[in-house]
């Protein structure tokens, strides 16, 4: 029982499953002509992201302002963190304050753990993104998108049961990969990850899923292709060899795409690097490029998020 | 009673146990037909008249009204479905949980909004609803509909129809379904 959400590995299936149906609400806000509800109103949110972020933040910052809670910005370059003033002092700082939720984003996994070891009882800490670990409302919402595009919404028993879905590129130093597969076997999904050997993850007998080096042997018995951003650090670390030859193995380029169904999704966290993950023309003319959606979504999921711990008082188990 | 309101209300998950039965599945029916005769007489017609039902108690009630008025007018009514969970001014005082579907068929800009519901209590979840209808539009006239009116109001609110008023204990339930209103208790 917790009343933060550091990581879906703490969900049970079932409280999984009960956020992506809270979501379909969400969503269905989402469209409505004025789509805020007073629900959070009062409550703070304070925005502690000591990595960078654009896309999360604008979402959580959204999310949180549609059900009419304040938010509260750290910036974290400009302040006092950049003349020393560590993390504990700054948690404290915001803790004092008497903000209701801290969402935090880092670049070393494990620290929204250990903030929430040490707020108050009463403050409810969300996390981000932590490194290499865990990024729970993006997994949360890839899972709802899917759920959304096989079924309508995710409805009160979300499954993905039947559904083949590949994860794609860097797997080892993804925190999104990880999150998914949690999200994505929690509802039943069969998952194979795809990457070359320097770029598979060293605890993977832990893992539920299969794996493969070769992606053209697995594409076409996928149902959704689930694409990685690649970071260009990675060539310099020596981990791939060219960008060329990681397209050549791994890209959905468009000779690659004509291959797929039809029916055959294509989803990825954004930003995509266009000619490496995905084709430029892939990305802008094939149908089922899920990404628009999936931004969407991750209002609405963050929506679900903030008020189940926040407002609806109740424990999530 | 929905399940939602079972599990939201003290003591939490008990059991609902009848007393007494306030209502017969007929007079459930008769009351919803003068009900609905009641809505035509006072909107000289159904011309504009949209039903919105409160999740989720009011939604089979509703539905029950809007056949009604169909049998006696040969109007199909439009009907929406509105959940106030997130307008709730006890948010943190007690679950809420939105979990049943807001469906609002229709722009509600100059229309005449009859709010339906199983019972009438607090007039909070009513307060709630009027927040929540502002927010689809500005209906020219909102009327509010109710099988059970049990009193014990803590706001300005008041039905324009009723089924039945029934003078009731705070810590009584009543559970209103269209085979009959039922007075009792929750048990743990």
């Amino acid at each position: 029982m917790s009343h933060h959400l550091i990581n879906l590995k703490d969900l049970e299936c079932s409280a999984i499953q009960e956020l992506l149906h809270l979501t379909d609400r969400f969503v269905e806000v989402g469209q409505r002509s004025i789509p805020k509800v007073p629900a959070l109103r009062g409550k703070t949110v304070a925005m502690l992201f000591f990595e960078d972020s654009t896309r999360t933040r604008l979402s959580f910052d959204l999310a949180a302002k549609r059900l009419s809670a304040d938010v509260l910005e750290f910036p974290t370059h400009s302040s006092s963190l950049s003349k020393g003033e560590s993390i504990r002092d700054t948690v404290e700082t915001v803790q004092s304050m008497g903000v209701d939720a801290l969402i935090v984003r880092h670049s070393s996994g494990g620290l929204p753990r250990e903030i929430a070891d040490r707020v108050k009882d009463s403050i409810v800490i969300i996390n981000a993104g932590d490194g290499a670990n865990a990024h729970p409302t993006q997994g949360l919402l890839d899972a709802y998108t899917l759920c959304q595009h096989f079924h309508g919404v995710a409805g009160p028993q979300a499954s993905l049961a039947g559904i083949h879905i590949g994860i794609i590129g860097d797997i080892k130093h993804s925190r999104v990969a990880r999150s998914d597969v949690h999200a994505y076997t929690s509802l039943g999904a069969t998952v194979t990850l795809v990457a070359p050997e320097s770029l598979q993850p060293l605890d993977l007998e832990d893992w539920p899923v299969k794996i493969t080096q070769d992606l053209d042997s697995v594409l076409p018995t996928l149902d959704v292709v689930g694409l990685l951003r690649i970071q260009k650090e990675r060539m310099e670390d020596g981990l791939i060899q060219s960008l060329a030859q990681y397209v050549e193995s791994y890209g959905i380029t468009e000779a690659r795409a004509k291959t797929l169904r039809n029916e055959v999704v294509i989803t990825h966290p954004g930003p995509v690097n266009r000619g490496i993950e995905l084709a430029e023309a892939v990305l802008e003319h094939r149908e089922n490029v899920l990404i628009q959606r999936q931004v969407k979504n991750g209002v609405a999921v963050r929506m679900a998020v903030l008020f189940r711990l926040l407002g609806s008082g109740v424990e999530i188990d | 009673m929905a399940d939602r309101e079972r599990r939201m209300t003290r003591p939490y998950g008990g059991v609902f146990f009848a007393r007494t039965t306030v209502l017969d599945a007929a007079q459930v029916e008769r009351a919803l037909t003068r009900i609905s005769h009641e809505i035509l007489e006072r909107n000289q017609g159904l011309e504009n008249v949209v039903l919105v039902a409160l999740q989720t108690g009011g939604v089979e009630i509703a539905r029950l009204i809007a056949r009604s008025l169909f049998k006696i007018d040969g109007v199909d009514v439009p009907m929406g479905t509105l959940d106030v969970a997130l307008y709730r001014d006890d948010i943190g005082l007690r679950p809420v949980m939105p979990e049943a579907e807001t469906e609002i068929p229709v722009d509600l800009a100059g229309k005449i909004v009859v709010l339906v519901d199983d019972v009438l209590f607090t007039g909070r979840t009513i307060r709630a609803a009027l927040d929540a209808l502002t927010d689809f539009g500005r209906p020219r006239s909102v009327q509010l509909a109710v099988v059970i009116d049990r009193g014990h109001r803590e706001l300005p609110i008041r039905p324009d129809f009723v089924g039945k008023n029934l003078p009731t204990r705070r810590d009584e339930v009543v559970d209103v379904n269209p085979e009959g209103v039922l007075l009792g208790e929750m048990r743990k």
